[in-house]
């Protein structure tokens, strides 16, 4: 396939899954909205006040890193596993599989996909949460990176689920009882200064931290990690997660016999 | 001439050991019109999946219009367009876009495919419902929105697997008339079917699998020769109750009450007609039975489902 064909083929995945986000966007776009701007109003204006301030900032400022972060990361994974999941499950994959697209391509295409709701969810929220607090960006380039890059790990991460997973459940367990927990103790309501030193230990094997505490020293500054380590991590996870998701695109683990 | 389709030596067994093809070989001609037939699970579908990659193949090779799926799977896949058994679209999509995003991952341009899509949606009646959910469309619409999705980039071979399987009799003949167009322009076609009619009317040549191997790999002509026996049907003047004894010929009426006569090959009609004459009943229209292809298709199956049986059998008594 040549460069153009295989670009064309590239920016068709992107462009279906951005129509198929958008179609649904009650489903899709809303409740993150919802839900971040609950924690808003409950977390940062109600609770915040009484609880002062963290990290050197007002607790509404400090969390809004961190609640911009966890919804790019859920909805950056759940675009890829419950889309890709949905084409296997109606069998529609087999529309990509009979054609030239190269698997890095259709690997690409989904992580792009991904991204697309990913960081469109994490535009909406930051724009909420101008209602509640003012940001000030300490480092754009540590931004950005910090958002793009967690962003396709999760997209990455969502894909290989999707590929493993041999009925609707297997697409929630993750979520559910991985990423949920480990976002909640990724730091996006606490300072990990706050906890006994053993737990800040554990914390320090929390991939989320990272990247929470990143994207927040590209906001406010601070953080309890060394965000080029962070960076650094990320890629590395990246790298990891998309050999594996090749290896298994060229096998056809779960999408041919 | 490169054929369309090469396959040679091809074996698949599945993770549970089950062999579904036992090394078998195939050519199909370019240009050619070629029907692969074969009882439920006699490896037709799997031989079509490994073809279209949807299957992976144990051993063996596998060339489309000279390409080898194994070092140029791109080249052949670009010359294939794939009908499945299933609808394997999805269901909330509109119809144009279904059509247009599969000519995008062939690389094709939104501009360049909205004008191929149209094309096809207009010459498979579907341009009406080009913004309808497929979900919205019948069984019919469905069969014919795989059709020209799989037309959309202007494939060479076209692989249908059980085409008009549930669709109605009038539906069916218009696909006829649509496969035998595309053929006629130069797209080779390989189907798979149930309808041993359907093989008859389109076909040129014809593949018999049964139990993962080839038992027949020869054209259409060929294998009705093959057949010893035509059967012919007979509408009389007056309805018969009964059927009537002819000498040298069998006889049956069907449950319409026409009259079947079995004719064994190179036996005069002229008989026939005289012992008619002699016993007062007269034709009034005569055809041959449409489904010839269709007793030659059950006694080769039958024939090699026999060693097959009678192993069984000696295998149970030595147990």
């Amino acid at each position: 396939m040549k460069t153009d064909a295989m670009m064309t083929a590239f920016s068709t995945i992107v462009l279906r899954e951005v129509r198929r986000f958008t179609r649904i966007w009650p489903q899709t776009l809303l409740p993150p909205a919802v839900t971040m701007t609950l924690y808003f109003i409950i977390f940062g204006n109600l609770i915040g006040p009484r609880i002062g301030d963290m990290g050197g900032f007002d607790y509404m400022a400090f969390i809004v890193p961190g609640l911009i972060m966890m919804a790019v990361i859920t909805s950056s994974y759940a675009n890829v596993v419950s889309s890709f999941y949905s084409m296997k499950f109606q069998r529609s994959i087999e529309e990509l599989l009979v054609s030239p697209v190269p698997n890095w391509i259709i690997l690409a295409g989904y992580v792009a996909g991904g991204m697309a709701r990913g960081l469109g969810i994490g535009l909406i929220v930051t724009l909420l949460s101008l209602a509640f607090t003012q940001l000030s960006i300490h480092n754009l380039l540590m931004v950005v990176a910090t958002v793009f890059l967690t962003s396709a790990l999760f997209a990455v991460g969502g894909f290989i689920n999707a590929m493993l997973a041999t009925k609707f459940d297997d697409i929630s367990i993750v979520p559910t009882f991985v990423l949920t927990p480990l976002t909640y103790l990724g730091g996006v309501f606490y300072s990990i200064d706050l906890l006994p030193a053993f737990w800040q230990g554990v914390s320090m094997i929390n991939p989320i931290l990272y990247m929470v505490n990143g994207f927040r020293y590209g906001i406010l500054g601070v953080s309890d990690v060394n965000p080029f380590i962070a960076l650094g991590m990320i890629l590395v996870f990246i790298t990891i997660l998309s050999a594996i998701a090749l290896r298994m695109l060229e096998r056809g683990k779960g999408i041919r016999s | 001439m490169t054929n369309a389709l090469e396959i040679e030596n091809l074996v698949k067994t599945y993770g549970d050991g089950f062999e579904a093809l036992k090394g078998i070989n195939l050519n199909v001609a370019q240009g050619d019109f070629f029907a692969l037939l074969g009882p439920n699970g006699a490896g037709k579908s799997t031989t079509l999946g490994i073809v279209c990659s949807l299957v992976n193949k144990t051993s063996g090779k596998v060339r489309v219009f000279g390409s080898d799926i194994d070092t140029h799977l791109s080249d052949a896949k670009l010359n294939l367009g794939v009908v499945p058994q299933e609808f394997n679209f999805n269901q909330f999509e509109k119809v144009f876009d279904i059509v247009t995003t599969q000519a995008g991952y062939y690389g094709i341009p939104l501009k360049k495919a909205a004008v191929s899509a149209e094309k096809y949606l207009r010459q498979l009646g579907l341009w009406d419902k080009r913004d309808s959910p497929a979900r919205m469309l019948s069984g019919g619409m469905k069969r014919r929105l795989m059709i020209a999705r799989a037309l959309v980039h202007e494939p060479k071979l076209l692989i249908l697997d059980e085409p008009t399987a549930g669709v109605d009799i009038e539906l069916r003949r218009s696909m006829w008339t649509f496969l035998e167009e595309m053929n006629r322009r130069g797209t080779t076609i390989i189907l798979t079917t149930h309808y041993l009619e359907e093989a008859e009317a389109l076909c040129r040549n014809i593949a018999i699998i049964d139990h993962g191997e080839i038992l027949k790999h020869t054209s259409k002509r060929d294998l009705l020769q093959q057949l010893s026996v035509e059967t012919f049907v007979l509408d009389t003047d007056v309805p018969l109750k009964t059927a009537p004894k002819l000498e040298n010929f069998d006889c049956r009426l069907d449950d319409e009450g026409a009259l079947l006569v079995e004719v064994q090959k190179g036996h005069s009609l002229n008989g026939m007609f005289i012992e008619l004459e002699r016993q007062n009943i007269r034709v009034v229209s005569m055809r041959t039975k449409a489904n010839r292809l269709e007793e030659l298709f059950i006694r080769m199956v039958e024939d090699n489902a026999r060693p097959s049986e009678s192993a069984k059998t000696v295998r149970g008594s030595a147990a």
